[in-house]
């Protein structure tokens, strides 16, 4: 298999994008490097899916440019798997531009046992939990040849624990099989615990307003001093914090 | 349900395993009681002279003309002509309505289009065409055959294009994120996606046609069960009505219990459960 960290790179050049009248980016630049995981944090309706959307190719920018290299899989919100396939069927879908079925049946086993639901394999989705059903997404997107990943605020739908424990797992599976990723997200914990990089954006029209690096090796624990320092740093830029009380009282 | 898997009676007299089997039992309990107390009631109305006799056959009367018709094997053969019209003209509307309905269902223009006149004749009643289907088709399987397409195709088109209007959209994104296009798109997501609907669909319309077969063969054949309760309302034999009436009502049970058995498949499940 080929390394994935090495081929796969996103670069956006002052990219600006509208609905309409409304504008939702402005001169946009950012460059994600290979192998890099990085979280984009903002206010709701900031434009953070209108990035990725147009990452993907589902909307063109209005001005500006986007260069992307290596397949691009997306991870939704929840329920984007097809209901009327197993399990093993909906991760097959990932596989289906490899022509070797010998292949393809190995990849298979393994991203089953690589997601724990081997005793799942032929229930169908509605009969899965949330957590189990995003376990599912992962292993689709993780398939086969994909080199970018974007999560589009994947575990938002999930309840507190399960979205701790799925941290965990996207961590575990990163290891595994390393993929450049967007990451977006409103939830400040999983930016400080997950990314390489933490980039605020700024309300409409979105803009970085501040990048953040994170060096401590994953997994992270959430109570771990990096973690808290990186949620105080992003809790600031989001003006959540004032500056008064960043030491504990 | 798992409580239906719990190990039955007698082994572990535990409350909700008991009351479980008072479930099933009473299931067939209920119902048979109903049965039973209608007869009951039917047979004390012809017994007391309620309606003089040609004008409702008592049980025995109709037991007696059942046995008869069964005898003489006219009864199997206008089963066999009606479920065979109704088959017929069932698939064909199925076969084509079905694609129709997904066609429509993915183009906005060709909706815009057709909408409206589909509507129009969804409402025209199918028995409105039997003059036409005579004239066309004259007598036999032909206009009943017919006069059935009528019935069923447009409520399947327009059932099966409003199923793939309600599609969620995540399922075209995701979709195109794997490359489905053209008629892998059309077999492997949309149609999928809307089977357990068009199953319903199918349910009712099945229903329609049913009913529709009896009026159809009244004036456009010479055999089927509709024809039977025509002759027999013409020789004032009600008793022979009656017997026909009961076998139109078990059939249709009987084969939507047929169609039902399809929402059971484990890929339609999940249109069922949620």
């Amino acid at each position: 298999m080929k390394d994935k960290r090495s081929t796969s790179w996103i670069m956006l050049e002052n990219v600006s994008h509208s609905y309409g009248t409304v504008s939702v980016l402005n001169e946009l630049n950012l460059l994600v490097n290979p192998g890099e995981v990085v979280v984009l944090v903002g206010p709701s309706g900031c434009g953070k899916t209108t990035i990725l959307n147009l990452l993907s190719g589902h909307i063109e920018p209005a001005s500006g440019s986007i260069q992307t290299e290596g397949i691009i899989r997306t991870v939704y919100q929840l329920d984007s798997l097809f209901p009327w396939l197993t399990v093993l069927e909906n991760i097959a879908i990932g596989l289906r531009s490899i022509p070797d079925i010998a292949r393809r049946e190995k990849e298979l086993r393994e991203l089953i046992e690589l997601i724990h639901l081997e005793d799942f394999k032929h229930h169908y989705p509605h009969q899965l939990s949330g957590g189990m059903r995003q376990r599912v997404e992962l292993a689709r997107v993780l398939a086969g040849d994909s080199d970018i990943l974007l999560m589009d605020e994947p575990f938002s739908s999930l309840d507190y624990q399960a979205r701790l424990h799925m941290r965990t797992e996207l961590v575990h599976l990163l290891e595994k099989r390393p993929r450049t990723v967007v990451f977006v997200t409103h939830d400040i914990e999983e930016a400080a615990q997950l990314a390489d990089r933490v980039l605020v954006l700024s309300n409409r029209p979105a803009t970085i307003c501040c990048e953040l690096h994170i060096d401590a090796l994953r997994p992270r624990n959430l109570t771990d001093n990096a973690v808290i320092d990186a949620m105080k740093e992003i809790l600031k830029e989001l003006g959540f914090q004032t500056s008064n009380n960043t030491n504990m009282n | 349900m798992e409580r239906s898997k719990t190990p039955e009676g007698r082994a572990a007299p535990v409350p909700v395993a008991s009351s479980a089997s008072q479930k099933t039992t009473l299931r067939f309990i209920l119902p048979i009681t109903v049965l039973l107390s209608l007869l009951l009631i039917w047979y004390f109305i012809s017994y007391i002279n309620l309606f003089p006799a040609y004008a409702l056959p008592s049980p025995g009367a109709v037991l007696k003309s059942f046995r008869e018709e069964m005898v003489a094997g006219r009864l199997i053969s206008d089963v066999i002509a009606s479920l065979w019209r109704v088959g017929v003209g069932f698939i064909i509307s199925a076969v084509l309505g079905i694609p129709v309905g997904l066609w429509l269902g993915q183009h906005m223009y060709a909706r815009q289009a057709f909408v409206p006149i589909l509507n129009f004749f969804r409402f025209l009643s199918p028995l409105a065409w039997i003059p036409f289907a005579i004239l066309w088709f004259h007598i036999g399987d032909k206009p009943a055959i017919f006069l059935i397409f009528m019935a069923t195709f447009f409520p399947l088109v327009l059932a099966t294009m409003s199923a793939v209007a309600t599609i969620p959209s995540i399922y075209f994104r995701v979709a195109q994120d794997y490359n489905y296009k053209g008629i892998e798109l059309l077999t492997k997501v949309t149609f999928p996606a809307v089977t357990p609907q068009v199953i319903t669909a199918l349910r009712v319309s099945y229903g329609i046609a049913w009913v529709v077969i009896v009026a159809a063969e009244m004036v456009g054949c010479q055999d089927g069960l509709g024809y039977g309760i025509w002759e027999a309302r013409n020789g004032l034999r009600l008793d022979s009505a009656v017997c026909y009436m009961i076998i139109i009502g078990l059939l249709g049970m009987g084969i939507d219990r047929l169609l039902a058995q399809l929402t059971k498949l484990p890929n339609v499940r999940w249109g069922y459960e949620r």
